[in-house]
């Protein structure tokens, strides 16, 4: 699809998000309105089924007193605006090196056998769309997809696939390590330090 | 190994809350009024008698970046700009931080900016740490309910604010100019240098950008005082350090150690161990992708510093210590992060934009084997071409990784080149 498709003739922030971009303007000093180009993208985003639109972009656009290119620029050089349509689900594979290692060619093969579409490619259903995403800083979790807010670690193929399976059926799987009892980013089979509390001077054991 | 005692980050892994009270029964945010009342030149001189050098990756030394603000204010408010951008690939520790200890960093803000003359801190977190920007959102909330920042932080007088800023998924914006400019909402372009952050940074006034490790340090070591974590490591590589251990080993893990302590212990003690034993081991990228790979009998005896990396021609960078054992295809992990910085690279420079792609595509010839010989050489100039002819360290950071492959292993990928033209020939 063209960037420069239309989705929809008129983009405006719902009540909720209006108030919260006004949350999100106090942040920067009254003169640099610019400032929260990034964070009221991302917002319009979620509001606007999770890609921009020029619509989205132009209301962006005239709520920052910015020229519609300027938006478009950052929009168009950040990876996670998505400038056309997506899925309901997106699965973010990572598969640079610290990943990889780990297996991430399995977990990319069992996205693709599971969802039956290839990356940068959206389902014809619409529900999934499927992306290959650079190091997402998880790397002693790895191999890793991340998915709505949260990262799903320590995959292997079975899990992916169960993973994946889980959303299909309308549910939200527990993110975290998924194939071991590990504790977040603890070795698994218990932590070599840390092992009781403890606490800096100051603090009360 | 680190004692319990003498660890920084006593929440690493998320087994308390990291709400304000139990934040606060490990000691964070105690009287911490006491620290400010000391003034800023105590606080500086004492962050420079720690030794602390930057935990994003340069290791320049803390206290001296922060002597760098003005003293006097010349009418443009100053800022603090905590640099929550990880994504240099293997690194994964200021996630822990913000996820499991966010006052720590919070804390840290208020004392570093405090020092500098700040009114602000901006924390850059990437885009896709949702879940860890939302801890920090809510940590920061409890602080300022609690008085312990805003108008009158810790009821010392002063006015601090703490702000979240998050990114969109640009790995160029850990870089501190590009991540000024990204806050000031534009593409994450590095800036020329000079002038530098600490004259005309964020909105044209002085700034300093800090690694979230680095300030969130801060408040324990002025508790304890800069002689405590001088007194851990070694001479210029003091303190305690978070690791991020992945790859081929046991277990994959982050933990803290002292600063100095040998790359087998660090694997072995707290990873357990290399996959298949330590004789299985192939290389080692002990600092984040950028850093060039060590071999196996450098790892035998390397001690985990700045100093003693460098010796050997690689660098601490961030720590985290990439493992490789003896079943990985050493050229397809580099060519994969040539990969990986041709897509984040800005695109603003000729040398890097032209050459991560160059570079890339070449290496992925290498893998197969499908390339002359006499391309080795050429490419190894090419970096060299790249190489420090840019306004930032990504070229630097895409040239290093594939110079460190020929280093140590040129002969495997003249072997693939062979062995290729063999099966055509025979074919």
């Amino acid at each position: 699809m063209n960037i420069s498709a239309r989705n929809a003739e008129n983009f405006a922030f719902t009540p909720e998000n209006i108030t919260w971009a006004e949350g999100q303007l106090a942040k920067y000093p009254a003169s640099r309105r610019q400032s929260a180009v990034m964070p009221l993208l991302t917002r319009a985003q979620e509001q606007n089924n999770g890609w921009l639109s020029v619509p989205v972009m132009e209301y962006i656009a005239d709520m920052l007193d910015m020229s519609y290119i300027r938006v478009q620029e950052v929009a168009s050089f950040y990876t996670m605006y998505n400038l056309k349509p997506v899925g309901r689900h997106v699965i973010e594979v990572c598969t640079t090196t610290p990943c990889w290692l780990r297996g991430s060619d399995d977990i990319v093969a069992a996205c693709k056998a599971e969802l039956g579409v290839d990356f940068g490619q959206t389902t014809p259903d619409g529900e999934f769309t499927l992306l290959e995403v650079e190091c997402a800083g998880a790397c002693v979790n790895a191999p890793v997809i991340a998915y709505r807010k949260e990262y799903y670690e320590d995959l292997d193929s079975d899990s992916t696939r169960k993973f994946i399976r889980a959303i299909k059926s309308g549910s939200i799987p527990v993110p975290g390590p998924q194939t071991t009892d590990r504790h977040k980013s603890a070795p698994a089979g218990g932590p070599t330090s840390l092992k009781e509390f403890c606490t800096m001077p100051g603090g009360k054991a | 190994m680190l004692a319990d005692k003498d660890r920084i980050f006593t929440n690493l892994y998320g087994y308390q809350s990291w709400q304000l009270d139990a934040a606060r029964a490990r000691g964070d945010w105690d009287n911490t009024k006491d620290i400010l009342d000391k003034g800023a030149d105590w606080i500086i001189n004492e962050m420079k008698a720690s030794g602390l050098r930057g935990r994003g990756g340069a290791g320049f030394p803390t206290g001296l970046k922060w002597s760098f603000m003005p003293k006097e204010s010349d009418g443009r408010p100053q800022y603090l700009v905590v640099n929550a951008d990880e994504g240099e690939p293997g690194t994964c520790k200021d996630r822990e931080i913000m996820r499991h200890d966010p006052h720590k960093l919070i804390e840290g803000c208020l004392v570093a900016g405090f020092a500098m003359g700040a009114e602000a801190a901006y924390i850059y977190i990437r885009g896709e740490f949702v879940h860890e920007a939302d801890v920090l959102d809510g940590a920061i909330e409890e602080a300022y309910a609690a008085g312990l920042i805003g108008k009158n932080a810790c009821g010392s007088g002063y006015k601090f604010d703490v702000y979240v800023h998050r990114g969109a998924g640009a790995y160029i914006c850990g870089e501190e100019t590009a991540l000024i400019e990204s806050l000031e909402g534009k593409k994450g372009q590095p800036r020329l240098k000079p002038p530098f952050p600490a004259n005309v940074g964020l909105y044209g006034c002085p700034t300093t950008v800090n690694n979230v490790e680095s300030i969130a340090v801060a408040p324990c070591i002025l508790r304890r005082g800069g002689a405590w974590f001088a007194g851990l490591g070694r001479d210029n590589n003091t303190g305690t350090k978070l690791f991020c251990i992945s790859g081929h080993v046991n277990n994959p893990c982050n933990v803290e150690e002292e600063m100095g302590i040998p790359l087998k212990e660090l694997i072995d003690k707290h990873a357990g161990g290399v996959r298949g034993g330590w004789d299985n081991l192939l290389a080692v990228i002990p600092g984040g992708s950028s850093v060039h790979m060590l071999p196996k009998d450098i790892c035998d005896t390397v001690l985990m510093d700045f100093d003693s990396l460098r010796a050997e021609g690689s660098g601490l960078g961030t720590a985290a210590v990439i493992v490789m054992d003896k079943s990985t295809d050493i050229v397809r992990a580099i060519a994969r992060l040539s990969a990986f910085y041709h897509h984040e690279s800005c695109g603003q420079c000729t040398p890097c934009r032209e050459g991560t792609g160059w570079m890339s595509r070449v290496m992925q010839r290498m893998v197969t084997g499908e390339a002359e010989l006499a391309e080795i050489d050429m490419l190894l100039d090419v970096t060299q071409k790249v190489e420090g002819h840019t306004i930032c360290a990504l070229g630097d950071a895409a040239a290093w990784p594939i110079q460190g492959l020929f280093r140590h292993f040129r002969p495997e990928v003249e072997r693939r080149i062979m062995d290729y033209k063999k099966s055509r020939t025979a074919a």
